[in-house]
């Protein structure tokens, strides 16, 4: 038996991996169980829950989640082995002999309907007030139970306040049925640690350090726990409310910026099956809601290509030509702003090394009160702009006194894919039967390396495509098959790629005036990372704090969320890595339906270039309104 | 500091040091040999095996193991480890050092009841004049291989920590929650390392099996339950404290012992035990009848019992670790029903209901907390409903 040495989880919270053969074909590799009277072979170490599965026999879970590690709290999944005078929790308990196992017998039924009506007494609210009817799964547990009344009473009082203080997460502790996935969420998956059981018996609850509102410590709003969360005891901040009294306001002028992610997500709030972009879909029913205005994310990520990938190309410049060495290596990426503030509160030396670049949220949200301002000839003051991300952190984000360089709050409202869903249901629409359209000028359609953003390693294949041809002059076609880098995706916690530089081309137009010649990069390599879920970023950072291997990197991405935004605290739930995949495989077809694939590519790129940002990238202007600093903050918050 | 105790055979003589050395004299196959004669079981009421925990303890393959005496002391009504502690450390430290032979341990560890840190310095004076005299620190006796050192460390007050993987949670730094299981101590106890977790009464115990032969051990008690057990008895008696009798001993005996009068009730294994009416007093004590870790509470008829249930069921709704449902909630939800009762605001359909919940709890809970804390609940509704019920003007049957 061996647990995770890297795991900060208590103990009790999880449970022991036993070590699997090898070749499950050798003695001892599998063991012959029963289940329910029928046998069956099992690999050595296989959870009950896990063999019951393969033979198609459902076990009600509840603290069970298939990203996290297991904790056997709720019970709910007890089950009969033969030989144990109690019951056994199915999801903790790996089989290394020979068992016999009874999944439905009087006693595990009654003990199951009992912890259901254990848990609802003491959950607080009813189902049809609630933000999780209908994707709930106590709700689902007390159906599938046939729970037709309180066995054992109901609360009617809530019994903990609120918690409002935080700009993303609201926490709602009289709806928590303590199955702690938040807790491990927080400390194991993310390993940032801000939640965590307090108190004994009866008072146990899921509470912050010191029972500080969650707005007051380390927590980086990533959202994480509430898709895991089985209850609505955690949910986002939702802003829909104040979002239609501006469209219903005729003096306000409504636009609104759709993220990559939330529209290969949406869909699964809609019925359909995970991995099913909705795109076009979505631009009619935005317009048809009443935003004035429906846009692309994707432009300004095209844009942060830009921005970002010449503020690299400046630091290595100043790195390597000019000998400067008080230029910060490697270059860190910040358009996550859960990432963002997870360096902020965990690694805020670091600071230096993160790109001033703004997100493509920001950016957007800047421009729209600035330049499409200008060129609609609307006070900015009567913008509302609203930003449809698959993250919870960027409500934060958008609220940060930082981000307000046109003047005005440069995004007014952060919405998660959740919430506007429910807008979109709200108006009496059904997304999957909404006609296709585009995104509405200036900015139009954008790149296919904008749309890549949304999955792990996205971030960091569109910079290389445009990297690639900027630098040596050829085709990003030539090096990889039909310009997709596969080396950087992949949901693998830390991908490292090297890619030498053996030939250099002309220096584009663009970036002529910052440097006059590629030949500092001629023989150099190129060593890039990526990282997703901040318990890998950590990973890292501490390696690069000991000065290891990525210390050595120019430039990497870094993702608050498992599997980068498609991931996000925004996102419909449930979430699991399989739902994941098929979101991001969604994202990658899209971006090869595209014609134009690379963010250089993007003509309302340059034509902003060329007419509004017109010393170019990290040009003046640009450093005004596109780019921006960040806070040290530390661990200790007073 | 020692009363003049009688017993048959924790209180009976022992010079420190004699079971050490006769331990490493006989080996490690003939000391499992004889714990496995001696049918020795766990004193803190589980009543595991100790001969079987040592030798799975022995045969797991690590680098390090540990021996932890689990000196929690935290059931209602239990002070015998107290008096162990205090009066008898020679046999409780030379168990542990035979432990720690035994299985193979380098260190071994008292997890010492919060409450006790008046012992501490005791017990770290005794220590240290035990490694003065070679019986603990590097090559113990003069025998080369063989190093053990034993360290105290301090609870925090809670009753969970009294479960082993709790405790061991606990000494790990952490918030004192049982594990999952298995994997069982034994084999991923203490730092991840094969564990043997033993109550301070096992280990006292071990010294004198060792010198004396598992044979002559089973020569007191009885065929399943053998040995001595210590009482720790309380309540309604002239002559409370801790007494060592055998097993097998009756419940009616032992209330004659202590001079107990007008006994109505005896709560034995504590808060967590069952409750013994008058009818059952010619029960006995073992591991085939009643178990007990050694709690011993009786009660007159003067006393209420609803009201030592409430008492009970208090003391389980804030010791519960609140980490599963069926312990965190269902202990609640028994409380409420007694407060019902209390006011003759109840059904019985209701209290019938939470005598099945009870059950449940008592297979459903992770630990073994929660799969004891009925007990009380169940016993004494079973037993004395028409106390409970006739005292509050109501005559039927529950």
């Amino acid at each position: 038996m061996k647990k995770d040495k890297t795991s900060r989880t208590p103990v009790s919270q999880r449970a022991f991996e036993v070590e699997k053969p090898t070749d499950t074909n050798t003695i001892g590799g599998t063991i012959t169980i029963e289940i329910n009277g029928e046998k069956t072979i099992v690999p050595l170490g296989t959870t009950i829950l896990d063999a019951c599965k393969q033979k198609n026999i459902h076990i009600p879970t509840l603290c069970h989640h298939e990203d996290l590690c297991v904790a056997g709290v709720c019970r709910v999944c007890s089950v009969e082995v033969e030989g144990f005078r109690t019951l056994q929790a199915a999801c903790a308990f790996p089989i290394t002999s020979p068992i016999k196992i009874k999944t439905s017998t009087p006693l595990v039924r009654k003990a199951r309907r009992h912890i259901i009506d254990l848990m609802l007494s003491e959950h607080y609210g009813e189902c049809y007030s609630c933000i999780r009817n209908q994707n709930c799964e106590l709700q689902d547990l007390a159906q599938e139970y046939g729970v037709d009344g309180y066995t054992f009473g109901h609360v009617t009082k809530p019994t903990y306040e609120k918690d409002t203080s935080s700009y993303s997460v609201i926490r709602d502790m009289s709806k928590c049925v303590l199955c702690k996935r938040c807790v491990r969420t927080c400390i194991d998956l993310q390993e940032v640690g801000v939640l965590e059981a307090i108190d004994r018996g009866d008072k146990t609850h899921i509470s912050t350090f010191m029972e500080k509102p969650l707005s007051d410590v380390v927590c980086i709003n990533c959202g994480q726990c509430i898709n895991r969360c089985p209850t609505a005891a955690l949910h986002a901040n939702d802003p829909s409310d104040e979002i239609w009294n501006a469209i219903d306001d005729p003096k306000k002028h409504v636009v609104i910026q759709t993220a990559p992610s939330p529209r290969a997500a949406i869909g699964e709030c809609f019925g359909l099956a995970p991995g099913q972009s909705m795109t076009m879909e979505l631009n009619t029913a935005l317009k048809r809601i009443g935003f004035d205005g429906v846009f692309d994310t994707n432009f300004t990520a095209d844009l942060t290509i830009f921005e970002e990938g010449t503020e690299l190309i400046i630091r290595l410049k100043k790195a390597l030509v000019d000998k400067d060495t008080s230029v910060k290596l490697p270059q860190f990426t910040s358009c996550s702003p859960g990432w963002v503030k997870y360096i902020e509160h965990f690694y805020p030396e670091y600071l230096d090394n993160l790109s001033t670049a703004k997100s493509p949220q920001q950016m957007f949200g800047a421009i729209f009160k600035t330049f499409y301002a200008q060129q609609k000839g609307i006070d900015p003051k009567d913008i509302v702009s609203v930003a449809v991300m698959p993250c919870s952190a960027k409500k934060f984000e958008c609220n940060r006194p930082e981000m307000a360089s046109s003047g005005y709050k440069d995004v007014d409202y952060g919405l998660t894919t959740r919430e506007l869903a429910k807008m979109i249901k709200e108006a009496g629409i059904n997304l999957p039967e909404m006609p296709k359209s585009h995104f509405d000028s200036p900015f139009g359609d954008a790149s296919g390396a904008g749309l890549i953003f949304g999955a792990t390693g996205g971030v960091m294949e569109a910079a290389l495509r445009s990297v690639i041809e900027f630098v040596t002059g050829n085709k990003t076609e030539d090096i990889f098959a039909n310009a997709n880098i596969m080396p950087v995706r992949g949901f693998e916690g830390v991908k490292y790629v090297e890619l030498p530089i053996a030939a250099v081309g002309p220096v584009p137009e663009i970036l002529k005036h910052l440097v006059p010649s590629w030949d500092f990069l001629k023989g150099a390599t190129l060593k890039v990372a990526v990282a997703h879920g901040t318990a890998n970023a950590k990973k890292i950072m501490e390696d690069i704090k000991a000065g290891g291997k990525f210390s050595e990197c120019h430039f990497i991405e870094f993702m608050a969320c498992p599997g980068g935004c498609i991931g996000g605290g925004g996102q419909p739930i449930p979430t699991t890595p399989e739902i994941r995949k098929k979101r991001a495989e969604a994202i990658y077809a899209e971006d090869e339906s595209l014609v134009m694939r690379k963010s250089h590519d993007n003509p309302h790129v340059i034509k902003i270039y060329e007419e509004f940002f017109k010393e170019g990238p990290c040009g003046h202007l640009s450093h005004k309104l596109l780019h921006t600093h960040y806070t040290k903050r530390g661990k200790f918050i007073a | 500091m020692k009363k003049d105790r009688k017993g048959l055979v924790l209180f009976s003589g022992y010079k420190r040091g004699d079971g050490i050395k006769r331990a490493l004299e006989i080996g490690r196959e003939n000391i499992l040999f004889e714990l496995k004669s001696s049918k020795l079981k766990g004193r803190g009421g589980a009543g595991f095996p100790t001969a079987t925990k040592w030798m799975l303890t022995a045969a797991a393959i690590s680098e390090e193991k540990f021996l932890v005496c689990n000196a929690d002391e935290g059931e209602p009504g239990t002070f015998k480890d107290r008096v162990l502690l205090m009066e008898y450390p020679e046999l409780v430290f030379d168990g542990m050092v035979i432990g720690g032979y035994t299985i193979g341990a380098k260190e071994g560890i008292v997890y010492l009841r919060g409450e006790y840190e008046y012992m501490l310095k005791t017990l770290e004076d005794y220590l240290e004049q035990m490694r003065k005299d070679k019986l603990l620190g590097d090559k113990i006796l003069g025998i080369s291989d063989f190093n053990f050192d034993i360290k105290i460390r301090l609870g925090a007050g809670a009753y969970v920590c009294g479960e082993e993987t709790a405790l061991i949670e606990s000494l790990e730094g952490c918030r004192g929650e049982s594990r999952n299981r298995p994997p069982y101590p034994v084999n991923t106890g203490y730092n991840d390392r094969p564990t043997s977790v033993n109550n301070v009464e096992t280990l006292a115990s071990v010294p004198h099996i060792v010198i004396k032969g598992g044979d002559w051990y089973t020569k007191h008690g009885t065929d399943k339950s053998s040995g001595s057990k210590l009482l720790s008895i309380s309540g309604d008696c002239k002559k409370p404290g801790v007494y060592e009798l055998p097993w097998g001993t009756t419940v009616r005996e032992v209330l004659k012992i202590v001079d107990a009068e007008d006994s109505k009730a005896v709560q034995i294994g504590g808060a967590s035990g069952v409750c013994v009416p008058v009818s059952q007093f010619d029960r006995k004590l073992g591991y085939e009848d009643i178990a007990t870790g050694g709690s011993i509470m009786i009660f007159n008829k003067n006393r209420d019992m609803l009201h030592i249930l409430k008492n009970f069921m208090e003391f389980f709704v804030e010791e519960s670790c609140g980490q599963c449902t069926p312990c965190r909630i269902g202990n609640v939800k028994l409380l409420e029903g007694v407060e019902m009762l209390e006011k003759g605001e109840f059904t019985f359909e209701y209290i019938e209901k939470l005598i099945e919940l009870g059950k449940t709890m008592q297979i459903s809970s992770k630990c073994g907390l929660g799969q004891s804390s009925p007990n009380s609940f169940i016993t004494i509704l079973e037993n004395f409903k028409d106390e409970i019920l006739n005292k509050r003007g109501i005559g039927v049957e529950i």
